[in-house]
């Protein structure tokens, strides 16, 4: 009886699971295929890679990606780290609810709000839509999750930890630069992580705020979509479910080490 | 205390941060406050809320809008529940979280465009279809390809929630509850659906939310036979340039956002990742 419910179980979670990753693994799969549809599978080829490599509109439009997204999360990072250290030195209860409400508001905005109230940004201040407006959207967007994952970090950092840096006579920077920053490294890590995948990941926003000349791969794979089925999209699906398997694996790897390092300051502090 | 002192002398390093809060949080919802009170040549006018209130075309899309947001979640709270729930019994329960977790990794564009092959008139679902003997049918750019989509989209967002909330679950109550004789049923509504329903609702939340806004499955999928309050805002934005119309949109929307939130209780944030907006 018991083995029977346990079958059950494992049953209704692979399928879960194969509905998740079906469409993904039909994407990949039709990659290699011969042939224009994604209807039935006409033999093996690399076809539609070459021609991804050959299309230099398309790998334009990837390096732009990759230069907006590591762009914005550098600097979404930079600002929200020091933005979760000034909220940590905040000490009026309302005042430090008011900033981390703030924070959160573009976190919860949908998509078409963040687009459309910064398309009419930009437009006031005449900031031209094109690159520039759509690295200061990813930076926008980014910072509030950075500030997220660097202030559990911080607030738990110990107090004494700093007493004795400043008692052994560090300065602010000193005490900044080699006591906080290395201590609160994972959480930047992951805030950078999230950051990139949020910027990676992003269509709304830059479809609203792109303009004509400037173009990211969601929103080129928006439009070419619309046409139709074209297997060299799914060759780019290919390779940006490599770019996220690296990124998952990277973060991964981020949270176990920060998690054992963790584990090893709680032993050291206990002898 | 001391420590604060010392570190909030110099502030400096705070400016950017609250340049930002100024800039780009606050300065842009007000923006799309006040253009909402601008007919499209320019004027201020009210007309744009007036015009929003008296017409059935509005109100019905911001009504279907609402439904169709509910379908969603409701579809999506349907699937994940259950899988939480035998998330929770599984073994390594962290790597299967993981595992429902990494779709959310692949661009959401390509999710899309991969439902626009499966559901096509020939596509996978279909061969399917016609291989259990029901035939072809007419999938994509329907409403119910709609909902499954957005469903499969969301379902990784009402997962974890939920999943949080059932692993805090004191397995105690539940054996106390089957030794006061409580039948199964009895035992999951009584006990274990009460004491998860924040993850519930923060689930809720993270779903029904975005579901009232998404713009680009309207097209790709739903073939614009669903008209959100997203898609009306795009719409109003990009294509017939009537960014009061839109605003007045937008502020509707945000005002529903705000009574979800009241809701579903607190400002909750869609954590971990994968909680892409």
């Amino acid at each position: 009886m018991k083995r029977l419910q346990f079958k059950w179980r494992y049953l209704y979670l692979w399928f879960v699971f194969i509905i998740l990753y079906a469409p993904i693994v039909f994407l990949i799969v039709y990659s290699f295929s011969q042939g224009s549809t994604m209807t039935n599978f006409h033999g093996f080829t690399w076809a539609h890679y070459q021609e991804l490599f050959a299309d230099s509109r398309l790998i334009a439009i990837f390096l732009d990606t990759l230069l907006v997204a590591f762009l914005s999360s550098i600097i979404a990072t930079a600002v929200g780290a020091l933005g979760a250290l000034g909220i940590n030195n905040v000490t009026r209860p309302l005042t430090k609810n008011t900033l981390l409400s703030l924070n959160n508001i573009l976190m919860v905005s949908p998509d078409v709000i963040i687009g459309a109230s910064f398309l009419i940004f930009f437009t006031a201040l005449k900031i031209p839509l094109g690159f520039g407006s759509v690295l200061l959207s990813h930076i926008a967007f980014s910072i509030p999750i950075v500030v997220l994952m660097v202030l559990p970090k911080i607030q738990e950092m110990s107090t004494s930890l700093l007493d004795a840096a400043a008692d052994l006579g560090a300065n602010n920077w000193q005490l900044l630069s080699q006591v906080v920053i290395p201590y609160i490294m994972p959480g930047i890590f992951s805030g950078f992580f999230m950051a990139l995948t949020y910027s990676l990941d992003d269509f709304a926003v830059t479809f609203f705020v792109t303009g004509n000349g400037f173009s990211t791969l969601s929103v080129e794979i928006y439009s070419r979509a619309r046409q139709g089925i074209n297997l060299e999209i799914n060759a780019l699906s290919g390779l940006m479910f490599l770019m996220a398997l690296v990124l998952v694996v990277g973060y991964y790897f981020i949270n176990q080490y920060s998690s054992r390092h963790r584990r090893a300051a709680t032993r050291g502090r206990r002898k | 205390m001391q420590r604060k002192q010392r570190l909030s002398r110099n502030t400096a390093y705070f400016v950017p941060y609250v340049l930002w809060i100024a800039l780009f949080v606050i300065a842009p919802v007000i923006l799309l406050i006040y253009q909402s009170f601008f007919n499209i040549d320019g004027q201020f006018t009210l007309a744009n809320y007036q015009t929003y209130f008296s017409s059935n075309t509005y109100l019905m899309m911001t009504l279907n809008s609402v439904w169709y947001a509910f379908l969603i979640t409701l579809a999506t709270l349907l699937i994940s529940y259950p899988t939480a729930y035998l998330l929770n019994a599984t073994k390594h329960p962290q790597l299967w979280l993981l595992l429902i977790i990494m779709p959310t990794w692949i661009n959401l564009l390509l999710k899309a465009y991969a439902f626009i092959g499966i559901f096509s008139q020939a596509g996978i679902a279909n061969q399917f279809l016609s291989f259990i003997g029901i035939g072809p049918q007419q999938l994509l750019f329907t409403k119910f390809s709609f909902i499954f989509v957005a469903a499969y989209i969301q379902i990784p967002f009402m997962v974890l929630p939920i999943y949080n909330s059932i692993s805090e679950l004191n397995a105690s109550y539940v054996n106390a509850s089957r030794d006061l004789g409580a039948t199964n049923w009895q035992t999951f509504s009584r006990v274990i659906f009460p004491l998860t329903l924040p993850g519930v609702k923060a689930g809720v939340q993270a779903v029904f939310i975005p579901s009232l806004s998404l713009f680009m499955l309207t097209r790709l999928i739903g073939g614009n036979k669903v008209i959100t309050l997203g898609t009306a805002i795009e719409e109003h934005f990009l294509t017939t340039m009537n960014w009061g119309m839109g605003s007045t949109i937008g502020v509707v929307l945000i005002i529903a956002m705000v009574i979800i939130m009241w809701l579903t209780g607190g400002r909750k944030r869609r954590s971990g990742k994968g909680l892409t907006k």
